[in-house]
């Protein structure tokens, strides 16, 4: 070209419109900071994926280790079911289930207290407008962001404990935890792990218009909460009684219904020795399998 | 052959000085880990960014089996997860990346803050984080809804009741999220589309005026 070598940058002026470099390339300034400062590039940025390498490593074991929760689709008349949002919102939730936040209060735990909070997050450098930077020279800030992560932490713990709870007194499994069960049960003995997006398919009743058993099936309420098909509530962990009779013997069966499971209340002052008896054997005969 | 490339194109374009910009900066002594171990603290920006990349590139791959219709969102995160190939790790990923994406904002916030890094002149560049650190939570709020299981499902119908008990605006904002009078197909359409366009453009934007602040005024000095 212009200089006979082509490797050689050309800087076009006149009619061209690029700008004429006037030493836009300047030199690196290494003198703002005392002490050993380091090039970006290379130096520093090869280092940097060193360590993000190593953080990328690790980053999939735990997702291999611990794959992503999912539970059974989404039922909107399911009503037993326990909301629990992502662990970082738990500390508002938490806040809006205090009195003094909620009910005719609720504008200071939606808006007031948040709203100070991140508001005044959002405009830190406003209301700290001294020049100190260290944290124990600026006590207000610094006491100021202490407590309010001590109250994140305490609120969220109080949050997962009461969730915690709330899942053993109602004898909930969480729906991700039960899929994830019922898929390694189905491996252990050989079979294709239950489809969640398929109805499972119905048992039919055996001896289905026995009048005695529908007459102490209606005395005790076992249809309201094993459903009126008896298919069970698989949201609300609540098994089906289709089928049952290949899950357990009569003799489980009457020990369930006289003293209760889980969930599921005892009825041995409600019925008769003699009408769980007739229950347990019509239950036992329930099999997918004749 | 390279260079050669590079010349046509910079004789035409003048690109150099846009990277020069980027790449010639120094990493002063109190930011470099392999001078003072304790440092550390001021790695967390990078890897809050590091781990938004991998949310925005194990997303991009999410969306292509991932259906945001009400009948068959819920089948296509399961058949993602459990047919197909590495689909569980892609969604892994995605998954634990957005809690991990908090934990790194939070203690690079943390860490700013404590170092008083965000008095003069660098406010601009605190607000700036505050409204990311905010659009995160947004994208962590209507990505929870997207697999339409039940835990989704019902996270959201609470969170949309207590957007709901704000003042004044509050059934604005509930209609205005759920799209309708209940938790339903339109919810999930338009959690997808402000999951999946919306906050992450603003996201890219306010990240993009994050960088450029911090290169034009650098970083802050030893304390």
């Amino acid at each position: 070209m212009a200089h006979g070598n082509k490797n050689e940058k050309v800087v076009y002026v006149g009619d061209s419109r690029v700008r004429k470099p006037g030493g836009a390339t300047i030199p690196p300034d290494y003198t703002s900071f005392p002490g050993r400062s380091e090039a970006f590039i290379p130096n520093f940025l090869l280092k940097e994926w060193m360590v993000g390498c190593v953080v990328l490593v690790g980053f999939l074991v735990l997702t291999i280790a611990h794959p992503a929760p999912l539970g059974y689709p989404a039922n909107p008349t399911n009503s037993a079911f326990i909301p629990i949002p992502d662990w970082y919102f738990l500390f508002l939730y938490q806040l809006l289930k205090y009195p003094w936040v909620s009910g005719s209060y609720v504008a200071w735990g939606v808006v007031g207290i948040p709203g100070v909070a991140f508001g005044s997050l959002l405009l830190a450098p406003f209301l700290d407008t001294g020049k100190e930077r260290r944290f124990y020279r600026r006590p207000i800030a610094t006491a100021l962001m202490l407590l309010s992560l001590v109250s994140c932490y305490y609120l969220t713990k109080v949050s997962w404990d009461f969730y915690q709870h709330e899942l053993e007194i109602t004898g909930t499994i969480p729906e991700h935890t039960v899929r994830e069960e019922k898929a390694r049960e189905a491996a252990a003995a050989g079979k294709e792990p239950p489809s969640a997006t398929k109805p499972a398919e119905a048992v039919e009743l055996v001896d289905a218009d026995n009048a005695e058993v529908k007459s102490i099936m209606e005395k005790a309420g076992c249809l309201t909460c094993h459903a009126t098909d008896l298919k069970g509530q698989a949201g609300a962990n609540i098994p089906a009684l289709r089928g049952v009779g290949d899950l357990l013997t009569k003799e489980e069966l009457a020990e369930i219904i006289t003293n209760g499971k889980d969930k599921m209340p005892a009825f041995g002052t409600d019925l008769s020795a003699e009408e769980i008896g007739t229950l347990a054997d019509w239950l036992a005969k329930q099999k997918a399998t004749e | 052959m390279f260079k050669s490339v590079y010349n046509w194109i910079d004789e035409r374009l003048d690109v150099t000085p846009l990277w020069r910009d980027v790449a010639d900066h120094e990493v002063p002594e109190h930011v470099n880990p392999a001078h003072h171990f304790s440092a550390f603290v001021y790695c967390f920006g990078g890897l809050t960014f590091f781990i938004t990349v991998i949310q925005i590139l194990s997303g991009m791959f999410l969306t292509m089996y991932y259906v945001p219709d009400i009948i068959n969102a819920y089948a296509s995160v399961d058949y993602l997860q459990h047919k197909v190939p590495f689909g569980s790790i892609v969604r892994g990923m995605h998954h634990w990346g957005a809690s991990l994406v908090i934990v790194m904002m939070f203690l690079h916030t943390l860490r700013v803050f404590f170092t008083g890094s965000y008095k003069a002149p660098r406010e601009m560049n605190w607000v700036v984080g505050m409204l990311i650190f905010f659009i995160m939570l947004g994208l962590g709020f209507t990505g929870y809804l997207l697999p339409w299981d039940n835990k989704a499902y019902f996270a959201t119908k609470v969170g949309i009741q207590i957007a709901n008990s704000v003042p004044y605006i509050g059934e604005y904002i509930k209609i205005f999220l759920q799209g309708g009078e209940i938790v339903g197909a339109t919810t999930l359409t338009r959690f997808f589309a402000i999951h999946v366009f919306f906050l992450p453009g603003a996201l890219l934007a306010l990240l993009a005026a994050h960088f450029l602040m911090i290169r034009k005024q650098g970083i802050a000095g030893p304390l």
